[in-house]
């Protein structure tokens, strides 16, 4: 049986703060917020300390921010309608680039593990794609108009190299408000404002199921749904690469986490409630797990705290 | 056994198996978690005052917000009523849930989303203990009922819109205490 114990509350954003994200080295964790800023946490001995406060980067709320898997680049989305790409030199951090397109409000972006990608998502139903050149130029390579409405969240699965459609997974009765990737990428968790938490399969052509792919795209399946867990919307949700457990962030101020059950049918897996985390004293907005340390868990709250915990 | 089937059944069913859930959650979590759990719990008669007089705050803030467009308050428009409001506790938790229906005399959507903000806005203002809001249209008063729900409850939403200075003073406008 599993606890999730609080390890430090991290102070410094005034008001709500929308998102965390963790350099894919682990050493550091950016978050940001309702305040325009993104701040830059590390370890100082055993505590950890603001390294960094970006302010001018943005005009309005910064929605979310997300690293680079080489952990070069810093990026954040804000609801300005601009997504700024900000780099470590000297000291500092740089604005390299500020991405404009978008309508209005942008509420998520990405790159692709390959690093060649780079997806902005947000209010004007639309997904933009970029193109990274040699020289860190940004070309816009297509804009998708796939969804109808307000996009939340852009994800890449791990190993993909191209992007193309492959699915348009309907399932959940109301926003879904994140997704994401296993450490291996054959499945999803998707969470949404349904109270549930789903986990989708993806089917390759040729499966052994027999589940059909046509046009030879993999087809993806929701294999399983966790319901009666969360009384508000789940805001966010985290896979970690390394163990494998599921964090979710909720509207009822509580963090949770799950993890396959040792009997569990890969067409049809089980999930079991591992530890539920009290402490953050409004909304849970964000949560990741740490891709080097087990066990390490970051969130974001309404209540203006960051929070790291310890998954035993 | 039993209760690993329990929780086997309860990711596979889910929703109405609200007693599982509840024993479920008090299996997992600690002994300490456990004990703080049943403590915090007040006599059944004490709750339900507790969630009426609430009841009666929440009704006495919205009452006085203006409408928009007229000159009167929302409580004399009846777009919102005392039935309307409803407060009950959550699982596992000391925060009390209020839900808030409300009419709008024109089926206009944005005058629809623009009473949905001030309601929220006005509770935030006024109330002192934390609670969660959810805001709906009373059935059948709009064709986009469903649509106009999700986003007046949609916290990101709300957040963005609020940022917009003209629509941030309309709100404030009409949530202004009366003199």
């Amino acid at each position: 049986m599993g606890r999730l114990e609080g390890s430090h509350i991290l102070h410094g954003h005034k008001g709500r703060v929308w998102n965390v994200a963790w350099h894919p080295e682990g050493h550091l964790l950016a978050s940001c917020g309702e305040d325009k800023t993104i701040r830059i946490w590390g370890r100082d001995g055993q505590k950890w300390v603001c390294k960094t406060c970006l302010s001018d980067g943005h005009s309005r709320t910064i929605r979310a921010v997300s690293w680079s898997a080489c952990g070069k680049f810093l990026a954040s989305a804000s609801f300005d309608g601009t997504t700024s790409v900000w780099t470590y030199t000297k000291g500092d951090y740089d604005c390299i680039m500020s991405l404009e397109g978008h309508e209005n409000e942008v509420k998520s972006s990405a790159w692709s593990h390959s690093g060649q990608y780079f997806a902005t998502c947000g209010r004007d139903k639309t997904v933009w794609v970029w193109e990274v050149a040699e020289d860190n130029e940004y070309e816009c390579a297509a804009v998708l108009f796939n969804h109808a409405q307000d996009v939340k969240k852009v994800a890449w699965q791990p190993d993909g190299t191209e992007w193309v459609q492959c699915a348009n997974l309907t399932s959940h009765t109301s926003t879904v408000w994140s997704i994401a990737f296993n450490g291996s990428g054959d499945r999803m968790a998707s969470s949404s404002d349904d109270l549930t938490v789903k986990i989708w399969q993806e089917y390759p052509p040729g499966n052994a199921q027999g589940i059909e792919t046509p046009d030879n795209i993999p087809a993806w399946k929701c294999v399983c749904t966790l319901s009666g867990y969360h009384s508000r919307t789940v805001y966010d949700i985290s896979w970690c690469p390394l163990s494998g457990r599921i964090a979710t962030a909720c509207g009822d101020d509580k963090i949770r986490v799950f993890q396959e059950s040792p009997e569990s049918d890969h067409d049809a897996p089980t999930f079991e409630l591992e530890g539920t985390a009290d402490g953050h004293t409004q909304d849970v907005n964000a949560v990741a797990w740490n891709p080097k340390e087990v066990g390490l868990l970051a969130s974001a709250s309404d209540d203006g705290t960051v929070r790291l915990w310890c998954a035993k | 056994m039993l209760s690993s089937l329990i929780k086997k059944s309860r990711s596979f069913i889910g929703l109405g198996d609200k007693n599982a859930a509840v024993d479920g959650f008090v299996e997992v979590c600690s002994a300490e978690q456990a004990e703080v759990a049943t403590e915090s719990f007040m006599d059944p008669e004490a709750e339900r005052l507790k969630m009426e007089e609430f009841k009666e705050i929440v009704y006495e803030s919205i009452r006085t917000i203006k409408d928009p467009e007229k000159p009167s308050t929302l409580e004399d428009l009846n777009v919102v009523y005392e039935e309307g409001v409803h407060v009950s506790s959550m699982e596992n938790s000391e925060v009390l849930l209020v839900k808030v229906e409300f009419n709008p005399t024109v089926p206009h959507c944005s005058l629809a989303t623009l009473i949905g903000l001030c309601i929220r806005a006005k509770l935030l203002k006024s109330m002192v203990d934390p609670f969660k809001l959810d805001i709906k249209i009373k059935e059948g008063a709009h064709n986009t009922e469903h649509e106009i729900n999700k986003q007046i409850n949609d916290k990101e939403r709300i957040a963005a819109a609020m940022e917009n200075p003209n629509l941030r003073s309309m709100v404030e406008q009409c949530v202004q205490e009366p003199d």
